[in-house]
């Protein structure tokens, strides 16, 4: 196993944590997820029937989505924790249009629209303001979740249109569901747009050194003002699909998924201090996360216990370059 | 007078005092002194968690683990006391801080020689923390009935017409006060927020003040644990569910920079204040407390608003950011 040369496009991690070790993030994430996948075939007779394995794929695809658009704010430096709140708020407007009688096509529109409104209302406090984003969106989650409880109450709505129903339960082909195909797609443009425009090439400049964009130019504060509209669309959408997943909508809903996307994106080897980071690494933490609760789920194991894993996951994939590097340089203190 | 306008605690107090005066003309029996110590005795727990989360986000980090090491702790004291009520309570008050110590200095550890960013090391700790929960109790309750009447009664004696619960917040506010203000490492933590490099330079160990800090917010969490679960008298997976970002919130309408350096005993524990007077005026002035999330997040991007007006100073835990020409 030799070194694999990071590719051209992508800044190398702020700590080279890996790359410079033994090869790369990517890499490391594709042996851990065959891992887990082998373990989960040994384990559980269940785990191979194609349709199980397309029920897997629920795990991961709503906050999946959310985890893309996460990428790109983190790499630029900025975070945000409302997107769990966004995805209640607007599954609560979308219930509020159920109730009034909409049709299908006006709630999708609805679950969007409200995304895109609240992250452009994050984007504004953080650009305009100067805020912290952590904690604007600290603030804003306890917000717009509260204005969610507000509605709701401690009811539920509920008498979705079957029509409705398709994005979250329903299949494009075979037993590849919609949501999967979403996340596929979006993946691809994220990836695209990351990795192939100058506006990934900007997003990436800003997270290394903003100071630096600002005086060559880059319009920092409008292209953060776009990441945090982006990640209130991707949890707009991720709204509308858990909310026809679940054909109900309660205050409650999507409750610790800010932390579960923060995750995918940091297992997925993006650095947290920005500047660094890929898709395909997220798309493969995103698998990772989803191969990890639903083997354990075959296994009976309790959705708390599956939390000590990811958890364990996440510190170690984390620490396992550094550790490596220190052992290798024989420097651990 | 301008000096003392500079002051954030100054605003806090007026701001708490108008908010009290803004309740008081809905419901008379507010502003009673009787219901203000209330007030303080609910909002203790609060109070303790942000003075130890406040020394951690002084230093540039952030503790995300804080609520899950309360919930582990306190199930850990809830099991021993039901199945040894005979362990006397100041024993298994100093258990709990042993125990939150222990998952505090875990954090520490991995930040200060591993170098992880604390949000990475404490959103890991966070789940991992709450599971070992389900996993040490098996997923079950410890319930009212199970606890003795010591473990339950100890923190609602009254001493000297106050309750116990209220001392010993009131030891831990003086004891940050203490430390903050008249030591070597209360000084070190807030050099380090200010400029970690010329720490070095100065001498600190950046690393090991890190790792103290996440100590100290580790022993109180533990410690809020035990008063957390002899007060609210159940033990369970969901106890404090999601308050960490209470206590942040708590933290930073308490004026304390998540950018590190910027922060004062003061603030943090009015700003437990400012959410719990906030929490206990809802009920009573007849409003929903479905509105309690609603208004507090207005509260927090309001202070946020109000410090960055304050401060105009860039620095930051997760990110640097453009210095706007």
């Amino acid at each position: 196993m030799t070194d694999t040369p990071a590719p051209r496009h992508i800044p190398d991690r702020l700590d080279k944590p890996l790359s410079s070790a033994i090869f790369s993030w990517e890499a490391l994430l594709v042996v851990i997820a065959v891992a887990i996948f082998a373990v989960n075939s040994f384990a559980s007779p269940y785990f191979l029937d194609p349709w199980s394995l397309s029920d897997l794929t629920f795990n991961f695809t709503e906050k999946g989505l959310i985890a893309l658009a996460m990428a790109l704010l983190i790499i630029s430096g900025e975070i945000d924790l409302s997107v769990a709140a966004i995805v209640a708020l607007a599954s609560t407007m979308m219930g509020m249009a159920v109730q009034a009688g909409a049709g299908t096509p006006v709630l999708v529109l609805i679950g969007i629209a409200v995304g895109l409104a609240c992250g452009a209302f994050n984007g504004l406090l953080v650009t305009r303001l100067g805020l912290p984003s952590i904690v604007v969106t600290i603030g804003t989650m306890s917000l717009f979740r509260g204005i969610a409880f507000i509605i709701l109450g401690d009811q539920a709505y509920k008498g979705y249109p079957e029509s409705f129903a398709f994005f979250g339960q329903g299949y494009v082909w075979w037993v590849f569901s919609f949501e999967l195909a979403l996340f596929l797609v979006a993946a691809l443009i994220y990836w695209f747009v990351l990795h192939r425009t100058s506006f990934g090439r900007r997003v990436f400049a800003i997270g290394n050194n903003p100071v630096a964009c600002q005086f060559s130019g880059v319009r920092v504060d409008r292209i953060k003002f776009i990441l945090f509209c982006l990640t209130g669309l991707m949890s707009g959408i991720a709204s509308v699909l858990i909310t026809s997943r679940l054909g109900s909508t309660r205050p409650s809903i999507a409750q610790g998924y800010e932390l579960e996307a923060i995750t995918m994106v940091v297992l997925g080897g993006v650095s947290i201090l920005g500047g660094a980071g890929s898709i395909l690494g997220v798309v493969l933490a995103a698998f990772i996360m989803g191969l990890v609760t639903f083997g354990l789920g075959l296994l009976n194991v309790p959705g708390i216990v599956m939390s000590i894993f990811i958890g364990l996951l996440l510190i170690i994939v984390i620490a396992l370059p550094i550790v490596w590097r220190r052992l290798r340089e024989g420097r651990f203190a | 007078m301008k000096n003392f306008l500079k002051y954030r605690e100054i605003w806090l107090l007026a701001g708490i005092v108008v908010l009290i005066g803004l309740i008081s003309t809905r419901f008379p029996g507010f502003a009673d002194p009787a219901n203000l110590r209330q007030v303080f005795n609910d909002t203790s727990i609060l109070m303790i968690l942000a003075l130890g989360q406040m020394v951690v986000i002084l230093t540039r980090s952030i503790d995300l683990s804080m609520a899950s090491n309360l919930c582990f702790t306190g199930m850990v004291v809830a099991m021993l006391n039901a199945a040894h009520p005979a362990i006397p309570i100041p024993v298994l008050i100093m258990i709990a801080l042993a125990v939150g110590l222990v998952l505090g200095a875990i954090n520490g550890f991995l930040v200060w020689r591993l170098n992880i960013p604390s949000i990475v090391v404490t959103l890991g700790t966070l789940t991992i923390y709450r599971g070992a929960t389900f996993v040490v109790s098996g997923g079950a309750w410890v319930n009212a009935d199970q606890m003795s009447p010591d473990f339950i009664n100890f923190q609602r004696a009254a001493f000297l017409g106050i309750p116990v619960l209220s001392w010993i917040a009131i030891i831990v506010i003086g004891l940050f006060f203490l430390v903050m203000t008249r030591t070597q490492i209360g000084r070190s933590i807030y050099a380090i927020g200010v400029n970690p490099t010329a720490s070095v330079y100065a001498g600190i160990d950046v690393g090991r003040t890190k790792f103290i800090v996440f100590c100290i917010s580790g022993m109180i969490g533990g410690l809020a644990g035990y008063l957390w679960i002899s007060r609210y008298v159940i033990a369970s997976v969901e106890v404090a569910n999601g308050y960490e970002l209470n206590i942040i919130a708590a933290c930073v309408i308490g004026g304390i920079s998540i950018a590190g350096g910027i922060g004062s005993v003061g603030g943090a524990v009015l700003g437990a204040l400012f959410l719990g007077i906030i929490s206990n005026a809802l009920p009573v002035i007849n409003i929903s407390p479905f509105w309690q999330m609603a208004i507090s997040g207005s509260a927090i991007i309001l202070a946020v608003v109000l410090n960055a007006r304050g401060e105009r100073r860039q620095g930051r835990i997760i990110l640097r950011k453009a210095e706007a020409a």
